[in-house]
This record gives C-alpha cells, structure tokens and sequence, in this order.
C-alpha cells in the first residue's frame, strides 16, 4: 500500500472527527477491557483452584467421592484391596465454622501414614511428628495462619453441632500456600465431627502400567449409590462448568460493549465517508481504484480498532487486578471461596481479544467502506448527493432475513448448556432492526401530522427528505435504547421475582440456623427438642441440608429434608405448574427445582431413584418448584421420610411460628435464656433475609448494569457529537433560511424538533426492541444459563426516567450545535458554494 | 431593474446584504418600503426580510431534501401560510417560471437552469417589495443565462417588485432598467438603460 495515498485518502479524518474517533476508540478499548478481565479473572480463579487441587490431589490418579454426608468407611477397605491400585488415602472432608466468626474452615481429616503416599501435601509439618496422631492438632496451610492471625501453637475454636472445640495448631501444610485449608488425623475427625464411619472421599493411586480409564470404569461399577469415581481433572471440569455459564454471560456484556463501540466506529465512518465523498471522488477521477479506496477506509478502521484494543488490553489488566483485589475472583458470585489469586495474563486471550477489538471496528467500517468505493465519482462530485450515498447503505432484505432468523433462534435449545442460539436471536433482532431503520423510520415520520409551526414543519420535511444523515444517529439511539431497556426489564423481572419467592419462602416469622458458615453445627435432637420448648413457639419446622450426586459426571445438587405438610407442600414451597399432592404407589414424594429438570431431563409424575445412604431409593416426582439460591438443582424431600432412610434425626436450619402477640425479640430472649451457650446460632426475620438478599443481588448486578451502563453511555455521548457534527455540517442551509426570513429562535426550534423526533423514534424502536429482547434474557438465555424461569416485570419508572433523560440530552445537544452553527453570520454562511 | 456592477472586491454584495439588512453600514441610513432598517433589531429585521425581500443566489441554495415545490413554498411556510393558498401560489409561480411539471422532483433531478428558474420562483412567491439577486447568472451557461434575467425581469414586472442585481455580466447588465457601478464605495451610474 502506497503511504502517500493513504494520506491522501485518510488525510483530515482523522483531525475533522477527532472528538468521534476517540469516543469510539474508547467504546471498543471498553469492550477489550472487559473482556480481557472476565479471561484474567477467570483464568486465574480457575488457575489457582486447579493447582491448588493438584497439589492436594498428589499422586493420585482416582478420587471416589460421595455427597456431603459422605459415603460408608467400608468402602475403604474394599477399594484398597483391589488388584489394581497401589496406594489409598481415605479423607473426611468438613467445613468447620470458626468460633467468633461468620467463616468456616475447610478441614481434611487424613491418615496421616497413608496421606504421604498419595497426597503428601495433606500431612501437616510438625516439630514433634506424634502432633500427626494427636487427635487436637491441626495443621494449616501459611495463608490461613495469616487470615486467622494465628500463629503456630495458638488454639483454633471450631463449632461442633451446638459445642465449642478447641484445637492446637500444631503446624502448617507443605505445598499448598494461597489455599485457606487444615489437615488433621482422620479418625479424630470423624470423632470431632460425628462422622463415625463414614469417608468423604478417598484418594487412590494405581499400580504402574494400570489404565486408568479402565480400572476407573470398573470400579464405578461397583461403587455404591451416590458415590462418584473421577480423575482428579475432572474435579476441576465440574467447576469450570459450574462457573460457565456465569463467565459466558459477562463476555457476552463484553461483546455488548464492543458492539457498541463497532456501531460507534460505523456512525462516525458513514459520516466521515459521507462528508469526503467529493474528496474521495476526486481522487477516483484521478487514478484510484475503488477496491483501492474500499482497503483505506478499512486501514482506517483497523488503525482505530486496533487503538481500542491496545487501549483495552491495558484497562483490562488493571480492571482485573483492581476487581480481584475488591471483589474476589468470582465478582462476588461465590464460586471460588478460599482462593486467593495472583494474575494469570494469558498471551493467547490478550491476542485473542485485541483480535476482537479490531475486527469490531473494521466490521464497523464495512458498510461504509464498500458503499464508497462503489460511489459514481461524477454523481458523488455533485451536491446534494449525500442522500444518494446513505440510500446505498439500506439493506432491509438483509434485514427481513436477520428477523427471522433471530425469531427462530429463541426455538432452538442450548447449545453446549449454553444459551447461544439465545444471544444469536437476540444480535439478529438488533441487527435487523437496525437494517430496517429506513423503513421504520419512514413509516413513523409519515404519520406524525403536520405542523401549523414553520420551524417544526421544516424540522418535518428535513426528516422526511433528508433522513440518511439522522438514520446513523437514529441506529445508535436504537441499539443503545434496547440494550439498556431489555437489562433493565430483565434486572427488574429477576428482582421483583426473587422478592416474590423470598416472600413466599420463608412464611414463618423467625429462621434460626445452626451455623453461621460451614457443615459442622446442627440441632441434634435434643436441640430440636430445646427449640421448640421455647416459650412462644407455635410451631418449628426444621431442615436438614445435604447434598447427593444424581449423576456422576454432574455436580452434587442440593438435598433439603424439611419438615412440611405433604398435603400442602405449596404452604412453605413455591410450587410451579402440575404438582401431586399424594404420591401413588406408596412412594415418597420428591419436590425439584427448575434446575433439576432442566438438567437432568426429569419431569413432575415420573419416578427418581435417589441416593441416600449408601442405597437407592425411588420417590415419586411430586412437583416443580422455583429455587434462585441454588443453580445447581436441589431437591426437596420430607425430613420424616429422610431420618427414616438414613437415620439422621439432625436438622441445619429451624423455621419457627410465633404464638399470636409474642414478638421475635421476645423469642429471642427466650432462646438466650434456654440457651445461653449458643454462640453459634444465627436468628434472622424474613425482612432479614429478604434485606440482605436483595442487597447480595443489587451488589451482584451492580456490576454487570454499570458495565452495561458505561457502553450505553459512551453510545449516547458518540450520538451527541455525530448529531453535533451533523448540524454544524449545515451551517450554508441555516445562512439561506435566514436570508429567507427565518429568525435564529426558529432554527434553534426547527433542530429542538429534529432532536427530539429523531429521539422519539428512536426511543420508541428501541424500547419495541429492547422489550423482545428482555423477553429472549427471561425466557431463554437467563432459563438456559441459569434454569429458573422469573415473572416480568417492567420497571416504567426508571424506564420512563431514562427516555426524559435521552429526549433532554437530544435538545440540549441540538441547542448547543445550534449555538454553534448560528454564530457565523447569515452573510458568510451562504457564500461557499453548496 | 437596477443592475451593480463593479470590480470583485468593490462592495457590490455588501451593499445587497445592507439592503436586506443582513449587514449594518458604517454610515448613513437605509430605507427599504418605508422602514429605517437601523431601527430594527435582529429578529426585526429576520421579519422584515420576510416579508419584503427575495433572494436569487448565485449557488442557487436549493434545499436538497425539499422537493421542488416545497422549496418555493419556504418563504411562505416561514410567513405561516396555510397550506392550501400556499400550494395553490407555489404551482402558480412554478407554472409561471416553466417549472410546473417538476413540482415534485427532488431539486438534484434539475439543471443549473432549471433550479434557477425555481429559486426566481422562491424569490417572488411571496410578492416581496425588492428581489435582490447576487450573480444569478454566474453559474450559468448564456443561453441559460439570458433566460434566466428575462425570466427574472419578466417575474418582477408582474408580481409588482423592484429589485437590484449584481452581476458581471454585460448581457444581463443591459436587460436592467439602470446601470450602477460601485468604485471606490461610490455608485457612479451608467448611461446605458434597458428598453
């Protein structure tokens, strides 16, 4: 490529649009950031939970795990007599609640003799090797010295059931230096924590030369219900897709961002090729070829994407660093607890998503570049040709064809447990709406009625007339509109339903759990009985947490054994749909979320075998319900049936009525006074929990609307200054209006009006389609991504808000250009030729 | 008809804009259908020239987005019209320029000649006291060009307007009624006067 006719073609676009061009580099620099943070983000939780479970793995080729109540010690043995394995290491696994505080240790109880085959980073460094034995020490890694201020030989209090346990930290954990972990004597654990009998899981080491597929294969055959046999890579797939689905949808907000910084680029490269058409059609009169031309342009936007990226790449690092440093690996999602990461920057991502940035903007760039160099130079060197080179950018086939495609779309199902035909139908709306702007826009201004006011009748007949130039701002307007409209609907469908479900899941007036953090305090039985002794209780319902695999290559899901009237199951459920009220063939009923369904295909009527206790146990599906706490699936059973199924009579959590005229503060007292030791429990109201839900959701979307908030904005602000830029390229036509006889205060009304009919338009496009495209958020891509479906809700007040907003920064826009355009005098203004 | 003529340079546009007040004068008084433009302020003077003045540029200054009609309708859209007595004066004053059947063609479908002949029609629908023509054949070619002032002429004659051209051109110098040349920021005339 010839550098002199590069300037030669680019040359004064880069100075005329100086303001656009940075607004739009920033919208893709924006959309790289993000990106790029989400990949740093991700790859350094995932990154840091992979080492830190390859250290604890050892040399472990297969890991045979079961729910969290674990699976029978009898397994052990079995196992270790097996031909093909070398070596075992069986390990109870707790989260201890640390007195004193609302956190929990995670807590590995190990032989310490058979640990050091296989996972030696689990067997605690001590200066007295009998500390290995001793059933009060604990080991921890350096970190976890750190987080609880503790030093070696400081005493740890846990919480066991409603008792306080004190333990030595008699040393620290070899190899495992971010994670936040303890190791003690296995048998000590069981006894500590009342898992007599039972394992959590064990580690198994193969004999050399044994195929590990195979002997893995074989063994699960014989494993006992609701056990697992995996590769210790397995382990960390199951998280990576847990965290899935999450880390698609905020690349998704990336590409959202970048969308609109590739929108931005094509406003301000339809104008800029535009406005230089005699420029380029000159130097087509002179010797350069249209495909010449086409790659310029293109060069042009690729200098600006690849600006944007460079730009990105950098905020995406510091965003990463700073959000990992506020919030956590997980953005406050909760997926990585106990990890603390140091930055993973990945080459390949940063490449990948600089890649991005620069395809945006030269996608951008497209329509303009070849819709140039297809220009007649002799039409394009004429005035009044402009209309003729935006008529050329309308494709509304294409258009017709990428509605219908984006309607199909919402039919199809996820694709790899991902919504991406949903976030296809939702591009394709956009796009198609976007191609038929023209039409759209047409259709409107030829119903607005005509004006008896000159300046708003001439407003009219510009739009009518002369729409090319308004269309590019109209489509910003647009796609900004119903970005911002089908977020906010969707944030405030999803809020709205979940404040429901709130309400309808905790009718009782006080919840009392046993354990602020973690799996080791419980209501025994005679804490139950305690409990409901407490004067003023009318009635306890109590629950008992655990999970289960239901299928070996899936996470565990969540099993909730409550006590509830089967009869009414809906009274303390939010039941969805069909539900069975009595179960037939006398069995059991089982109540499972959305997410259950959808992930293991199950529906109300049928029969699922449920692991509990080492055995198999059918129940009868008896409803759906709706569960936003847990995205995994959970399983509602009733307590009677599970204590009678695997002889645990001990509850996590107690929902509790008051007697009519007593008040939870005076329960509350009564609590302390039949339970003065109790500092392990926690009380809290619905208004509690509902308080503090929402306020874990506003934090959680917080981030992802500002983001939102942010491409939208610089969106906007791209529309001001085209729209600036488009009224002070008018200066010649204001001149002859006011030699005709046209007062400043009429012209300054005539651009108010265009302003606000362009906005009008645009706000009415987009929030149409923003409302479908919310509808796609709720329906599909939040019911695939997430499995809970939610009621809509549309929050017209902000919305409402937003359009006053958009419609006032419209005015203010077209007042300040005109300001602008109206200080040259009337005289100089029609003496340039037009 | 009062034609200017005069060296580039000399003032001849300058005096056009202080006649319609789009100028103030350094010295002396302007009176145009018995107002004293100096005593007018910016939007009485925008109404002035609304109701008094038409303009035929050089350029023409045909809006591109207008059809033809709608750009000679402008002066009385801004004048508040109603649209029936302005649609019916806008087709006569097409159909008296030549230009009726292109009524509602987009002003880029016209020859340099043609979108004269509709901004002559702008100047005079409005049945202004004085049309104020800058260079209006300079853009033309001159048959093009002796069309356009006899036109012109002939428009002014029947709406009742005077007016004042400015013009280099010998041919359509000669079709005005006198002949000024500005020197020095002195109108001296000329004995030439049209038939």
């Amino acid at each position: 490529m010839n550098i002199a006719l590069g300037r030669a073609v680019l040359g004064g676009a880069l100075g005329r649009h100086r303001g656009r061009l940075a607004l739009a580099t920033l919208a893709i620099a924006l959309g790289v950031a993000l990106g790029f943070a989400v990949a740093i983000i991700n790859a350094t939780a995932v990154g840091e939970f992979e080492a830190g479970m390859r250290t604890l793995a050892g040399t472990a080729d297969l890991e045979i795990r079961g729910g969290r109540g674990g699976f029978d010690e009898a397994l052990f043995a079995r196992v270790a007599r097996d031909a093909d394995v070398a070596a075992t290491s069986p390990v109870v696994e707790v989260e201890a609640r640390i007195v004193g505080r609302d956190d929990a240790l995670r807590i590995e109880g190990v032989d310490a003799f058979r640990a050091a085959t296989v996972t030696p980073a689990l067997v605690g460094m001590a200066s007295d090797p009998l500390d290995l034995l001793r059933g009060e020490s604990l080991f921890v890694t350096p970190s976890t010295l750190a987080w609880l201020g503790k030093a070696e030989g400081d005493m740890l209090v846990l919480q066991v059931g409603q008792r306080e346990v004190s333990l030595r930290i008699a040393g620290t954990l070899p190899g495992t230096a971010t994670q936040r972990l303890g190791a003690m004597d296995i048998a000590a654990a069981q006894d500590l924590f009342a898992r007599d009998g039972t394992l959590s899981h064990i580690a198994l080491r193969l004999r050399a030369g044994a195929d590990v597929q195979q002997v893995q294969q074989r063994l699960a055959g014989t494993l006992p219900p609701g056990t697992v046999i995996a590769t210790p890579d397995d382990n960390a797939t199951n998280l990576a897709r847990m965290t899935r689905a999450y880390r698609v949808n905020l690349n998704v907000l990336a590409l959202v961002a970048l969308f609109t910084g590739g929108l931005l680029v094509f406003s301000t490269q339809a104008l800029s090729v535009v406005r230089r058409r005699a420029q380029f059609a000159l130097l087509r009169t002179l010797g350069l070829t249209g495909p010449s031309l086409q790659r310029w342009i293109l060069v042009e936007g690729a200098l600006l994407g690849a600006l944007g990226s460079l730009v990105g790449i950098a905020a995406g690092i510091a965003l990463a660093a700073g959000t990992l440093h506020v919030l956590g690996a997980d953005l406050g999602a909760g997926y990585f607890r106990g990890a603390l990461p140091t930055l993973v920057i990945e080459p390949v991502a940063a490449a990948a998503f600089a890649a991005m940035g620069i395809a945006f903007a030269v996608g951008g760039s497209l329509l303009p570049a070849r819709d140039a160099a297809r220009a007649m130079p002799a039409a394009a060197l004429k005035a009044g040709d402009e209309e003729q080179a935006f008529a050329r950018l309308h494709h509304p086939g294409i258009g017709v064809v990428a509605l219908t495609a984006g309607a199909l779309a919402t039919l199809l199902p996820p694709i790899g447990e991902l919504p991406l035909a949903g976030y296809a139908a939702i591009a394709l709306l956009l796009f198609g709406t976007l191609l038929l702007l023209p039409q759209l826009a047409a259709w409107m201004l030829a119903r607005v009625p005509s004006p008896s006011s000159a300046s708003t009748r001439l407003a009219l007949l510009q739009l009518r007339g002369a729409p090319g130039a308004a269309l590019v701002s109209l489509a910003t307007i647009v796609a900004s509109v119903s970005l911002m409209v089908s977020m906010a609907i969707m944030v405030a469908s999803f809020r709205a339903s979940l404040d429901d479900w709130l309400l309808r899941i905790l009718p009782a007036d006080v919840y009392v759990r046993a354990a602020a953090a973690g799996d080791t305090g419980w209501f025994d039985l005679d804490a139950q009985r305690a409990l409901r002794n407490i004067r003023g209780v009318a009635r306890i319902d109590f629950l008992r947490t655990q999970s289960v695999v239901l299928d070996p290559g899936r996470p565990r899901v969540t099993l909730l054994a409550r006590d509830l009237p089967a009869s009414d199951p809906g009274s303390v459920l939010p039941l969805l749909g069909d539900t069975r009220t009595v179960s037939h063939d006398g069995l059991p009923s089982v109540w499972i979320s959305e997410a259950i369904a959808d992930l293991f295909d199950i529906k109300v009527g049928t029969t699922l075998q449920l692991p509990l206790a080492d055995r198999v146990h059918p129940f009868v599906v008896a409803g759906l319900w709706r569960d936003y706490a847990r995205q995994q699936g959970a399983l509602v059973i009733e307590r009677a049936v599970y204590t009678r199924l695997t002889g645990d009579g001990s509850a996590s959590d107690a929902a509790i009525w008051l007697q009519p005229g007593v008040t939870v503060a005076e329960f509350r007292n009564g609590l302390d006074a039949a339970w003065p030791d109790a500092s392990g429990l926690t009380l809290a109201t619905p208004g509690d929990i509902r308080t503090m839900s929402l306020r874990i959701f506003d934090r959680t979307f917080a981030v992802t609307y500002a983001l939102e908030a942010a491409a939208v904005i610089i969106g906007l602000t791209g529309l001001s200054s085209a729209f600036g830029a488009l009224v002070l390229a008018r200066r010649r036509e204001f001149g002859m209006l006011r030699h005709l006889g046209m007062t400043r205060g009429q012209i300054r009304r005539m651009l108010a009006t265009e302003g606000l009919l362009v906005s009008g338009i645009g706000l009415k496009v987009g929030f149409l389609l923003g409302f479908a495209m919310s509808l796609i958020l709720i329906h599909v891509v939040n019911r695939q991504s997430f499995h809970w479906g939610m009621e809509l809700h549309t929050p017209w007040l902000s919305l409402v808000a937003f359009a006053i907003v958009l419609l006032a920064l419209a005015v203010a826009t077209t007042q300040a250009s005109a300001r602008a355009a109206l200080a040259d005098d009337a005289v100089r203004a029609v003496r340039d030729d037009w | 008809m009062v034609a200017i003529r005069g060296e580039s340079g000399s003032g001849k546009s300058t005096l056009l804009n202080i006649i319609a007040g789009l100028e103030r004068p350094d010295g002396g008084t302007v009176t145009v259908a018995g107002m004293t433009l100096a005593t007018l302020d910016d939007d009485a003077l925008t109404v002035f020239r609304r109701k008094h003045v038409g303009f035929v540029f050089q350029a023409f200054h045909v809006l591109p987005y207008l059809t033809v009609a709608d750009n000679v309708a402008l002066p009385l859209t801004l004048a508040g019209h109603h649209d029936d007595v302005a649609r019916a004066r806008v087709l006569a004053m097409l159909d008296s320029v030549g230009m009726a059947d292109r009524a509602e063609s987009p002003p880029r479908e016209l020859s340099g000649g043609e979108l004269q002949r509709v901004a002559i029609a702008r100047a005079l629908v409005h049945r202004p006291s004085i049309v104020l023509a800058d260079e209006p054949t300079g853009n033309l070619d001159p048959d093009s060009a002796a069309g356009v002032i006899t036109l012109l002429r002939g428009r002014m004659a029947a709406e009742g307007a005077c007016g004042v051209l400015v013009t280099h051109s010998d041919e359509a110098a000669q079709r005005a009624d006198r002949v000024f040349t500005l020197r020095a920021g002195t109108l001296a005339p000329q004995t030439r006067t049209a038939q």
